[in-house]
C-alpha cells in the first residue's frame, strides 16, 4: 500500500508536469466540456440536460463521465494536480472547502453579475452553502436533500400504529414522547412480544422499532441532527465557524436518550452496524422505523414486497415545537484546470436553470433546488405513487438546518467518530464528548 | 566465487535484457521511493507545493496516539493470521504429504485462494451481520447469543484475520507442499529402519529438513500480513473505535480522507522501516540461507 499512494503521487506528480491537458476547443471549433457526477440514479436525467443544451447551443458537446462516490473524488483530487479533470463537476460541500480553501474550483460572482442570474429562485439557504467564508459564490444550487422517518406499513399496521400517529410524532431527550412510545411499540421480540408489553425479551429481538445506522460521526445527519435541531442546539456558529459545541448538556443528552435505546432493546446493538446496511434490514423486516435521507427514496420504494410496504413520516417535533431536519444541496463547480472558463459556466448556468431542474424533476430522483421545479418533482414522485412531503415540509415550514460546513471537516470526522462510536458501542459516557469537543476546536486554534 | 568477470561484448547484451525490468524497477519502484521518502520531511495535500518541514512528521508520529493503536492492531493482526496460518498449513502440507496422491485434495485446499480477495471479505461480511447473517442465523438456532463478528471491538480483528486465514491457507499449504517434495525419500526411509514414528518422524527429519522453506513462507506472509488493506477496506472501514484501523489503512486514511500525504508517506517509511527489521530478524533467526541437507 505504502508504495501505491506513493507510486500513485509521483505518478500523478508527473503527469501533471508534463501533460496539463484539459478539454477545450478543437480544430473545428466545437467546444467540448467534460461533465463528471457520482451519482448512476441521476444520469438519465442529466444526459437529457446535456442533449437539451447542445441542441440549443451550437458549437457545444458535453461529455458526461459517471463514476461511484470513492473514486470519483480521487480522481477529482489526483486531476487536479495532472492538471487533467472535468471542466465541470457535481460538487459536495463535504469536499469543496477544501477546493476552494486550495484555489482549484473557480468563482463565479462576475458571471453571475454579467448574466444577472436570479439566485432568489432556488431554495432558501442552498445559496448560501456555495459560498466561501468571504462571501464569493462557487456553485448554483442543483438539488437538495432533507431527512424523514421511512417505516415498514405492514408492521405499523400490525402494531395498531396510524399513519396519522406516525405523522404527529413528539420527542423529547427525557422520556423520548410518543416517538419512544411509537418505537417501543413497534419493537418485537422472538415470542411476539412487544416492547412495551411485560415479558418483553430484548435480548431476543426479532424486529427492532428504530435502526442505529452507526453513530452519525461528526454530524448525524440522519442519525440525531432531526433531534438535537429541535432542543434546539446549534453544532456550530454558523458557516465557516471556528469552534464546534459537542460539549453543550443539550446535546450530549440526546446522545444518551438516543444510546438508552439500545439498553432498552429497542434498537439494535452498535456492533450490529458493521453489516449489511440499513435500508435492507429495514426491508428485510429487522427494523420498523429508519430516519433516513430523501435520497433514498428510490431505493427504498423500489424495493417494495409482499412482506414489506414503503411509506415515509415527518421526524418528529422536539421541545420546542418544531421538527428539524439537515438540509443539504448539491452544486456544481468549475475546475480551475479548464481551457474554457466562459464556455463551463454556459454549462454550469445551463445546470441551475429551470430548463435543465425541470428535467431532473420529473426523473422523480432528488429533489432540483429551483422552487417551481421542486414543486414539479414532488408531482413526479406522486405519480409514482410516493407521497414526499413528509420532506417537503421540512422546507415550507423552514425548519431546515444547513449542513455545519467548517474548515477542517475531515479532521473533524476523523476526532468526531471513534468518539461517538465508543459512546454509541457503550465503551465511554456522553460525557467524553466534552473532550473530544476540545480537540475539535483546537484543530481551529 | 568461480564467476568470471563478465566480458566487454557481453555487456551490452546483458543491459539490453536487463533494461525492461530495472525500466519498471526505476519507475515504479525506485522512483516513487525515493520521492515518497522525500514527501515525508514534507507539509503536503496534493494541491500545493510541498513544503519542508524536516522531521515535523515524524515527531508527530511519535506522538500519534491513533498511530501506536494503529501499530498495535496490525501486530494483533499479524500474530493471529500467521500464527493459525502457518501452523493449520503445515499439518495440511504433512497430512498431503504422506496421505495422499490426490490431485483433486490438492485443488479443493488451493480453491479459496483463487476467488479475489474482496469477495472472500464481502461474503464472510454478509455471512456473518448480526441480524440477517447465516452465521448468526445458526447461532440464534441453537440458543446462543448473537454475537457481532465485525462491529465488536475485540473480535473484529480476529474475525479478519481468520477470514485471511481461510483465504491463504491452500496457497501457504502448497509452498511449504513443495518444500515437503524437496526432501529426498530416503530419509524417511532411514527413519522407518530405525524405527521412527510418525511424530517423530515429523519432529526430527520432516521440521529441520522444511525450515529454510518455513522461513521463506513465513518471511514473505509476515511482510504481506503487515501489509493488510483489502479486506479492512470493504468491511469495517477501520471501525469500530479505530479497532482495525492498520497501518495501512491509517496511511490510507490520511492521505486519501483528510489529503495529508506528507504525514501518509512519513507513515508509509515507518512502515518499510518496520518490515525491513522485522524480515532481517525473521531470516537471521530461521537460517534461512543454510540447509541441514548439506550437513
Amino acid at each position: 500500500m505504502k508504495r501505491i499512494v506513493t507510486a500513485g503521487v509521483v505518478v500523478v506528480a508527473t503527469i501533471g508536469a508534463f501533460t496539463g491537458c484539459t478539454a477545450g476547443s478543437s480544430d473545428d471549433g466545437t467546444k467540448t466540456i467534460k461533465y463528471g457526477l457520482w451519482d448512476a440514479n441521476q444520469l438519465p436525467a442529466y444526459q437529457q440536460c446535456a442533449e437539451d443544451f447542445e441542441d440549443a447551443n451550437d458549437g457545444y458537446k458535453i461529455d458526461i463521465e459517471q463514476i461511484g462516490w470513492d473514486d470519483y473524488w480521487n480522481k477529482i483530487t489526483t486531476g487536479f494536480v495532472s492538471g487533467d479533470t472535468y471542466d465541470v463537476f457535481t460538487s459536495h460541500v463535504a469536499y469543496y472547502p477544501e477546493f476552494q480553501k486550495n484555489g482549484q474550483v473557480l468563482p463565479l460572482d462576475d458571471y453571475i453579475e454579467r448574466d444577472d442570474v436570479d439566485l432568489s429562485v432556488y431554495q432558501d439557504g442552498l445559496v448560501e452553502l456555495w459560498q466561501n467564508p468571504d462571501g464569493e459564490q462557487y456553485g448554483l444550487p442543483k438539488d437538495f436533500d432533507t431527512v424523514a422517518l421511512f417505516y415498514n406499513e405492514q408492521l405499523t399496521e400490525a402494531a395498531g400504529i396510524t399513519d396519522e400517529q406516525l405523522a404527529s410524532l413528539t420527542w423529547n431527550a427525557e422520556d423520548g414522547g410518543t416517538y419512544e412510545d411509537v418505537i417501543a411499540h413497534l419493537t418485537v421480540d422472538k415470542n411476539g412480544v412487544r416492547g412495551d408489553e411485560p415479558g418483553f425479551d430484548k435480548s431476543n429481538v426479532e424486529t427492532y422499532g428504530l435502526w442505529m445506522e452507526g453513530s452519525g460521526g461528526a454530524d448525524g445527519q440522519t442519525q440525531w441532527t432531526f433531534l438535537t435541531g429541535t432542543l434546539p442546539w446549534e453544532q456550530t456558529d454558523g458557516p465557516w465557524a471556528d469552534s464546534y459545541h459537542y460539549d453543550d448538556p443539550k446535546f450530549q443528552e440526546t446522545i444518551a436518550w438516543w444510546h438508552s435505546l439500545v439498553e432498552k432493546g429497542y434498537m439494535p446493538p452498535f456492533e450490529a452496524q458493521t453489516g449489511i446496511g440499513w435500508a435492507d434490514q429495514l426491508i428485510a423486516g429487522s427494523a420498523a422505523l429508519v430516519p433516513n435521507g430523501s435520497w433514498m427514496t428510490g431505493y427504498v420504494f423500489g424495493s417494495a414486497s409482499d412482506t414489506f410496504t414503503p411509506a415515509v413520516a415527518p421526524t418528529p417535533v422536539g421541545p420546542h415545537g418544531e421538527r428539524a431536519s439537515t438540509m443539504n444541496g448539491l452544486a456544481d463547480n468549475i475546475s480551475v484546470t479548464t481551457k474554457d472558463a466562459d464556455a463551463a459556466w454556459e454549462w454550469v448556468k445551463y445546470l441551475g436553470s429551470e430548463a435543465c431542474q425541470d428535467v431532473v424533476a420529473d426523473a422523480a430522483v432528488v429533489f432540483p433546488a429551483i422552487k417551481t421545479a421542486t414543486e414539479k418533482a414532488v408531482a413526479a414522485f406522486e405519480g409514482k405513487g410516493i407521497d414526499v412531503s413528509p420532506f417537503i415540509s421540512q422546507v415550507e415550514n423552514g425548519t431546515t438546518i444547513l449542513y455545519p460546513i467548517t474548515d477542517f471537516k475531515s479532521d473533524v470526522n476523523a476526532i468526531m467518530t471513534p468518539a461517538m462510536e465508543a459512546v454509541m458501542s457503550g465503551k465511554a459516557g456522553v460525557d467524553s464528548l466534552t473532550d473530544a469537543n476540545n480537540k475539535v476546536n483546537a484543530l481551529f486554534e | 566465487m568461480a564467476t568470471k568477470p563478465l566480458a566487454r561484448n557481453q555487456l551490452a547484451p546483458a543491459l539490453m535484457f536487463l533494461a525492461p525490468a530495472l525500466l519498471g524497477f526505476a519507475v515504479f519502484f525506485a522512483w516513487p521511493s525515493i520521492r515518497g521518502l522525500y514527501l515525508s520531511f514534507t507539509d503536503f495535500n496534493l494541491l500545493r507545493a510541498p513544503e519542508w518541514i524536516g522531521l515535523d512528521n515524524y515527531i508527530a508520529i511519535a506522538q500519534d496516539p491513533v498511530f501506536w493503536n494503529s501499530l498495535w492492531v496490525t501486530i494483533e493482526y499479524v500474530v493471529i493470521n500467521i500464527g493459525i496460518q502457518t501452523a493449520a498449513a503445515l499439518v495440511l502440507a504433512v497430512l498431503l504429504h504422506r496421505f495422499t496422491r490426490s490431485m483433486i485434495i490438492r485443488g479443493i485446499v488451493l480453491l479459496p485462494y483463487l476467488i479475489a480477495n474482496v469477495v472472500v471479505a464481502l461474503v464472510w461480511f454478509w455471512l456473518a451481520d448480526y441480524n440477517l447473517g447465516l452465521i448468526n442465523s445458526a447461532l440464534d438456532s441453537i440458543g446462543f447469543d448473537r454475537v457481532g463478528f465485525f462491529g465488536n471491538e475485540l473480535l473484529a480483528m480476529p474475525t479478519i484475520a481468520l477470514i485471511n486465514v481461510w483465504r491463504h491457507l491452500g496457497y501457504t499449504t502448497l509452498l511449504i507442499f513443495a518444500g515437503l517434495q524437496a526432501i529426498p525419500r530416503d530419509v524417511y526411509e532411514a527413519a522407518e529402519v530405525d524405527g521412527a514414528g510418525e511424530w517423530r518422524t515429523f519432529r526430527s527429519v520432516t521440521m529441520p529438513l522444511l525450515r529454510p522453506v518455513l522461513a521463506f513462507v513465513l518471511v514473505i506472509s509476515v511482510v504481506g500480513s503487515f501489509q493488510i488493506f483489502d479486506t479492512i477496506a470493504v468491511t469495517t472501514g477501520g471501525g469500530p473505535v479505530d479497532a482495525t484501523r492498520a497501518l495501512n489503512v491509517y496511511i490510507y486514511d490520511q492521505a486519501f480522507a483528510q489529503f495529508d500525504f506528507g504525514y501518509a508517506s512519513a507513515l508509509s517509511v515507518v512502515l518499510m522501516l518496520i518490515l525491513a527489521v522485522v524480515a532481517l530478524l525473521q531470516l537471521r533467526v530461521l537460517r534461512a540461507n543454510e540447509s541441514d541437507l548439506d550437513r
